[in-house]
């Protein structure tokens, strides 16, 4: 890791408006949006007394990560390879190795802002209770964080243009979203459908993340299946990526 | 000149998809020479220097800087070599001062940028993104990053392609100062003005091969015609006495004007011709072949 080289990545995040809103505000906005609709702040018995709105900020905690692992990152990096950046950067003492964990490191800081800035305006504006088990908590959060740019690192891999980059992220956007409970919370899912959820990176992340708000462990299955996606992905992302 | 050249290119040869691009190139460039790579576009130009700055894996042969290999001692290698490479960018929104002074963080013994951002015109584009400068501010920046870790060797790939004359001149001038403090230069060009200003020696090279390596002068006079003899003669002239000319190499009619080639010796031979023959000369040039004819004449022979 070169400093220099995060010191600039992340001063060149801050000059994206559009990386910025999606991956920082608009999660904690749509779970602004969600907590101004009445029936959503209402206890409801089919959610175990939660309210839609204590189900939905795990989800908001997650939408961040996954805007900036498989749309941003992933159009950054190719950008940097179509452009020859990372290749002027071979040409230095330093290694284009130190634009991608630099790239890594800000999508993962930005990811974690993201859920602390939901889980924060969630307690203070709706009341929605700071997870009891914090350890296990922030334990699944980083998990995620690290499944979350492998899986950004395959998509960049694979991609040889920043429009390929483009359509791959969308296709893996939406099925991830889906995992991680945006249309419906994983614990409203229908049993079966819920399992298979489970086995997916973020749908292993969402279950964690609720079964650590709730205040138990969040269970070694769901951290082993994250520790097991960002295994497979780095093997893959560090296989197929081409520096030119 | 010292014992070890600072870059010893031997025998090197790369290949892409079954076509070999260099096929064979040897050369050594020696401690404070700026050396040229001349050549056709496609001819592996690019290729070489790219093996020399340890971005390609050559097939086979041997490449050294300062003793060292490029590929297996890269970090050694870019600390003593800079580069401008052909077709790089930056990060768009970086400012100029912001990639001087990463860049210059990534080196152990870095120069100062704010002379350097000086001397190449840079310094009122400073809070400037990349991608809102020029084609010509964005190679003078190149050409900066270039130098800006203190290098024994630069290497630079088309460096003022882009860059308006004054501008070139400027650069030209920066080359020669540059060389000036101890540094060698290697440069790859197909701008024959360029390369017989700078370059101390030339290697051409065509269809991966080194075609010839010389001094300037040294190309221009082993090509064939190296002096060029044009006149429009006052009264006709018998093409059987032309052809007998010594030492010619060709012979042109345009318009009644006629434009031989050859040496000296067929300088004096045709003043004779046109005294014997009371002819006047009209407009009477006698020049120099430049690089161009030499470059022309040594990649067509090996075509």
């Amino acid at each position: 890791m070169n400093t220099a080289v995060l010191r600039t990545e992340l001063r060149l995040f801050r000059r994206e408006p559009g990386a910025l809103f999606w991956i920082l505000a608009f999660p904690t906005l749509l779970l602004v949006i969600l907590g101004s609709i009445p029936g959503f702040r209402h206890h409801q018995a089919d959610l175990g007394g939660l309210r839609t709105i204590d189900v939905y900020v795990p989800v908001t905690v997650l939408l961040g990560m996954i805007v900036g692992a498989l749309q941003s990152m992933p159009q950054t990096l190719t950008g940097y390879r179509e452009r020859g950046i990372l290749r002027r950067m071979s040409a230095t003492p330093v290694r284009p190795s130190a634009l991608l964990s630099a790239q890594m490191v800000v999508y993962g800081a930005a990811a974690l802002a993201s859920a602390l800035l939901a889980l924060t305006v969630g307690r203070l504006a709706f009341d929605v209770r700071l997870p009891k088990q914090a350890f296990g908590y922030l334990l699944a959060l980083l998990l995620a964080i690290l499944a979350a740019l492998a899986l950004g690192a395959v998509v960049s891999a694979l991609s040889r243009t920043t429009k390929i980059a483009g359509a791959i992220g969308s296709a893996v956007f939406f099925p991830m979203m889906f995992c991680a409970g945006v249309w419906i919370p994983v614990n409203s899912m229908p049993d079966v459908m819920a399992r298979i959820v489970g086995y997916t990176p973020f749908g292993a992340a969402a279950e964690a993340l609720n079964r650590a708000a709730a205040g138990h462990w969040p269970g070694w299955t769901h951290l082993g299946v994250l520790v097991a996606w960002t295994v497979l992905l780095t093997v893959g992302a560090s296989r197929w990526f081409r520096w030119e | 000149m010292s014992a070890t050249p600072v870059i010893e290119v031997t025998a090197l040869r790369k290949s892409y998809g079954g076509r070999a691009v260099v096929d064979g190139v040897s050369f050594a460039v020696e401690e404070g020479e700026i050396f040229g790579i001349l050549g056709p576009n496609g001819a592996g130009k690019t290729t070489t220097v790219e093996c020399v700055e340890g971005l390609r894996v050559p097939d086979a042969g041997r490449v050294r800087v300062t003793g060292l290999d490029p590929v297996a001692d890269h970090e050694q290698v870019a600390r003593v070599l800079g580069a401008q490479l052909q077709e790089s960018e930056l990060q768009a929104k970086l400012t100029v001062r912001e990639a001087l002074e990463l860049y210059a963080a990534l080196y152990p013994h870095p120069a100062d940028w704010r002379p350097l951002a000086e001397r190449l015109g840079l310094t009122d584009k400073l809070t400037t993104r990349f991608a809102k400068l020029s084609g010509g501010q964005k190679q003078r920046l190149f050409i900066a990053l270039a130098l800006i870790g203190n290098p024994r060797v630069v290497v630079l790939d088309e460096l003022t392609t882009g860059l308006d004359p004054r501008a070139r001149r400027d650069t030209w001038q920066l080359i020669e100062d540059v060389r000036a403090g101890g540094v060698t230069v290697l440069l790859v060009t197909h701008f024959m003005e360029e390369a017989q200003r700078l370059c101390d020696r030339i290697a051409v090279i065509d269809q991966g091969k080194v075609a010839a390596l010389d001094t300037p002068d040294g190309l221009i006079r082993r090509s064939a015609g190296s002096t060029v003899i044009s006149f429009t003669p006052s009264a006709p002239l018998d093409d059987g006495d032309l052809n007998a000319l010594p030492a010619l190499t060709s012979v042109a009619r345009k318009d009644g004007r006629i434009t031989l080639s050859g040496t000296d010796e067929t300088v004096n031979a045709v003043i004779t011709l046109l005294a014997r023959g009371h002819i006047t000369a009209h407009q009477l040039r006698v020049s120099d072949a430049t690089l161009d004819d030499a470059f022309l004449d040594l990649t067509e022979v090996a075509r």
